[in-house]
């Protein structure tokens, strides 16, 4: 997995210096980073009941991790699968959405002069920084005005928005797309749209590669957005189901479900896992695009 | 508070702001109930029997785990109401996003679940119908004193009680037998019985407790302390009248002297902790019993319920959690919302199903029922614990009122009072700043706050 990935690079590099104080600092990095999904691969194997009785890094107990899969997506009628559902409509369409006009946007700002372009930039820049939690408030109090509270809607429209996005592919437009190609494929006839769906989006791959997983993991993992916006379990993303499961188990007559809520997680991240893995090669590239005049 | 909104908590106090602001401007201070609302009951009971009979749709808001099966019920009886079930998940949430559709003045549930101390921040700015309205309070005689006292405010009935939370000594008989400890009956009792065991056992303690304000006011109601006084929007805070002192004298020799767990409640090491006879006693709710058998499983057969310790001697109680059900305001048909709740929460089919998810009732009748009273679960190694209980219930002090604003109040109980835990120091310290950001916070949103 993962874990192989610095011997990679080391192999990769040509001139093989090695620092130890490095490597030991690289090597803690990175048990703190995959203890917690050891624990969470460890925990999911756990009934309930041993969770509470056991050590959190060891396994114990029956092997139930396949009971633990089964009961996730069997517990309340299947509703885990609907959350499922839900939050792969809300990427798709949300942060594919936002890649779309993101690259759109930061492509026409990047190689077009035009009045205002100063503006919008300084505009964007300011959306950039601030916290999707400050606008959460308004952004409620418009949709239940337009009345798209509790409709999957009022997640995908503010996921559709992603100042950041717009800015890497403005930055790496600016460098990604010479000028020149452009004005030679002016010369030749091609329209502007032509020139932007066959020439610019192949240079531009990595960069929106890139984008895109900033927007794919920022909506997989949105929670306090949907958490505000919608009331009914039916549209909940994972990430707001999962918590609603793990609050059962406190308070009054609670019914806690703590095993199905550690296999649920451990499913949950597993296609951000895999998506990583999938994309590696294009988002390391589109990451240090630019730092290098090639 | 902060400028900034980023975390939850400050989101919510900073919802809390504009919509008890915002609640207050348009309460205006008159007598008029609710805002802004269509079909309104005509004032008495034969309008919901009517309402009933003629049907509709209702929306209701609970996290309570028996609401499933109630609302099945309901439906079952009424066929031609349509009732639909929202569980927000947690207290918490519900809160964010009544007050959230409350100030939209859309998507606002028809019934919905509050917690007691949660009450007066909604019917203070009229969010919930009174229902008196609709001849509830005939009700009186039907519900033990604690629940009833909560629900009634400033002449107005705000909801009919859920369950009850009458304080009570839940204690690990185990470990009590193994260093031959005694059962506590006083407070004094109590703080030997904590040096005792922690000195037998550096691992144990007597209970766990970091600091947590529903347990805090909790402890200050049972030694009669009354902090705060509320009405219209006239406030008086005084976080070291002679109770709450009375509290602290005991609970600051065991913070200061170190014989309080610092876990979290509800944590897995509190779940181990319950289980593993590394804390001692609990001392909470009557609605615990349910979440020792769910989830402290290693603890079956060790644990006993006693009754609270007292001051003197005198049975004195408080209650810690419980819910009612309120009808908002803003309902669109708070006739049948009123209907709803009478089924929900004072009839007894639906009382029964509530009972046994593990839910302790509010209902005098059923504390009193010896099905409830015989009741020998062998978790509590055959002890007959409602007993214990419902006696607990009888002895609650009445006159208690939390803040109009007690959610944001609690949300800012760790800066302060939290405080005092973490360095072990007197809590009267803490309390005192408590004090400081509740009347600060109160005067901001256009109360008159005052301390005496």
């Amino acid at each position: 997995m993962s874990a192989s990935q610095p011997t990679r690079h080391l192999a990769r590099d040509p001139r093989q210096r090695r620092s130890v104080v490095l490597t030991v600092a690289m090597v803690i990095f990175t048990v703190y980073s995959l203890m917690p999904l050891l624990w969470l691969i460890i925990n999911a194997t756990k009934t309930q009941g041993s969770l509470f009785s056991s050590f959190g890094l060891w396994f114990s107990g029956d092997f139930s991790l396949w009971s633990n899969i089964v009961g996730t997506f069997t517990y309340d009628n299947g509703i885990f699968l609907h959350w499922l559902f839900n939050t792969l409509l809300y990427v798709v369409v949300g942060a594919g959405g936002a890649t779309i006009l993101a690259t759109l946007g930061g492509y026409g700002l990047a190689k077009y002069n035009f009045p205002g372009r100063r503006g919008v930039f300084a505009v964007v820049l300011g959306a950039v920084a601030v916290p999707g939690a400050a606008v959460a408030v308004p952004t409620f109090l418009m949709f239940s005005k337009l009345g798209l509270t509790n409709t999957p809607w009022a997640v995908i429209l503010p996921s559709l928005i992603s100042p950041f996005g717009l800015y890497l592919v403005w930055t790496f437009a600016t460098d990604a797309v010479p000028i020149e190609m452009l004005e030679a494929a002016r010369l030749d006839g091609a329209g502007e749209f032509r020139t932007f769906f066959t020439i610019s989006l192949k240079l531009l791959g990595p960069g929106i590669v890139t984008v895109a997983l900033f927007a794919i993991v920022a909506t997989w993992n949105n929670y306090f957005l949907p958490l505000i916006m919608i009331n009914d379990p039916k549209w909940y993303p994972l990430t707001v189901g999962l918590s609603q499961w793990t609050a059962q188990a406190t308070g009054a007559a609670a019914q806690p479900i703590y095993n199905l809520v550690i296999a649920g997680a451990l499913i949950t991240i597993l296609p951000i896992v895999i998506i990583f893995l999938l994309l590696q090669r294009y988002w390391q590239s589109g990451l240090s695009a630019g730092s290098v005049k090639g | 508070m902060s400028r900034y909104v980023t975390t939850r908590r400050g989101f919510l106090a900073g919802l809390g702001a504009v919509a008890v602001g915002a609640g207050l401007a348009a309460c205006g201070g008159s007598g008029s109930s609710s805002t802004g609302s269509s079909a309104k009951a005509t004032g008495n009971a034969d309008a919901v029997d009517a309402a009933l009979k003629k049907g509709g749709t209702l929306t209701y808001w609970s996290w309570t785990p028996s609401g499933k099966d109630q609302v099945a019920a309901f439906m079952k009886k009424y066929p031609n109401v349509t009732v639909k079930l929202v569980n927000p998940g947690t207290a918490a949430t519900t809160y964010t996003k009544l007050q959230n559709a409350i100030t939209a003045k859309s998507g606002v549930p028809d019934v919905c679940q509050i917690e007691y101390y949660a009450l007066s921040q909604f019917a203070l700015p009229g969010a919930l119908y009174d229902l008196n309205q609709v001849g509830f309070d005939s009700f009186k005689s039907d519900y033990s004193t604690g629940p009833w006292g909560s629900v009634n405010q400033n002449n107005k009935l705000i909801g009919l009680p859920q369950d009850s939370g009458p304080m009570a000594m839940f204690y690990n008989k185990e470990v009590f037998d193994k260093h031959k400890l005694t059962v506590p009956k006083t407070w004094d009792e109590y703080v030997e019985v904590a040096k005792k065991l922690h000195a037998a056992d550096p691992k144990a303690f007597i209970t766990s407790d970091s600091g947590d304000a529903g347990f805090t006011t909790s402890m200050i109601w049972q030694a009669g302390g009354k902090p705060f006084k509320a009405s219209g929007t006239d406030v008086t805070i005084n976080l070291a009248d002679e109770g709450t002192k009375k509290w602290t004298a005991v609970w600051n020799k065991l913070v200061e002297g170190k014989l309080l767990s610092p876990i979290t409640g509800w944590s897995d090491e509190w779940f181990q902790g319950l289980g593993n006879g590394t804390l001692a006693t609990l001392l909470t709710g009557a609605w615990m019993p349910g979440n020792f058998i769910a989830s402290v499983a290693a603890g079956k057969g060790k644990w006993r319920v006693a009754p609270m310790p007292t001051y003197d001697g005198t049975a004195v109680n408080s209650e810690n959690g419980g819910s009612a059900q309120a009808v908002m305001a803003q309902s669109q048909n708070t006739a049948l919302a009123a209907g709803f709740l009478r089924w929900l929460n004072h009839e007894q089919a639906s009382i029964d199903i509530f009972m046994k998810s593990g839910g302790f009732p509010s209902t005098t009748k059923d504390l009193a029922s010896s099905a409830f009273l015989n009741d020998a679960p062998a978790y509590f190694g055959g002890q007959k614990i409602n007993e214990v209980l419902a006696a607990g219930a009888k002895n609650v002090v009445s006159g208690w009122q939390y803040l109009p604003y007690q959610v944001y109040g609690n949300s800012v109980y760790a800066d302060t009072v939290g405080q005092s835990y973490a360095k072990n120091t007197s809590l009267d310290t803490g309390l005192a700043n408590w004090q400081k950001a509740l009347v600060e916070y109160g005067n901001k949103q256009g109360f008159t706050v005052k301390t005496s």
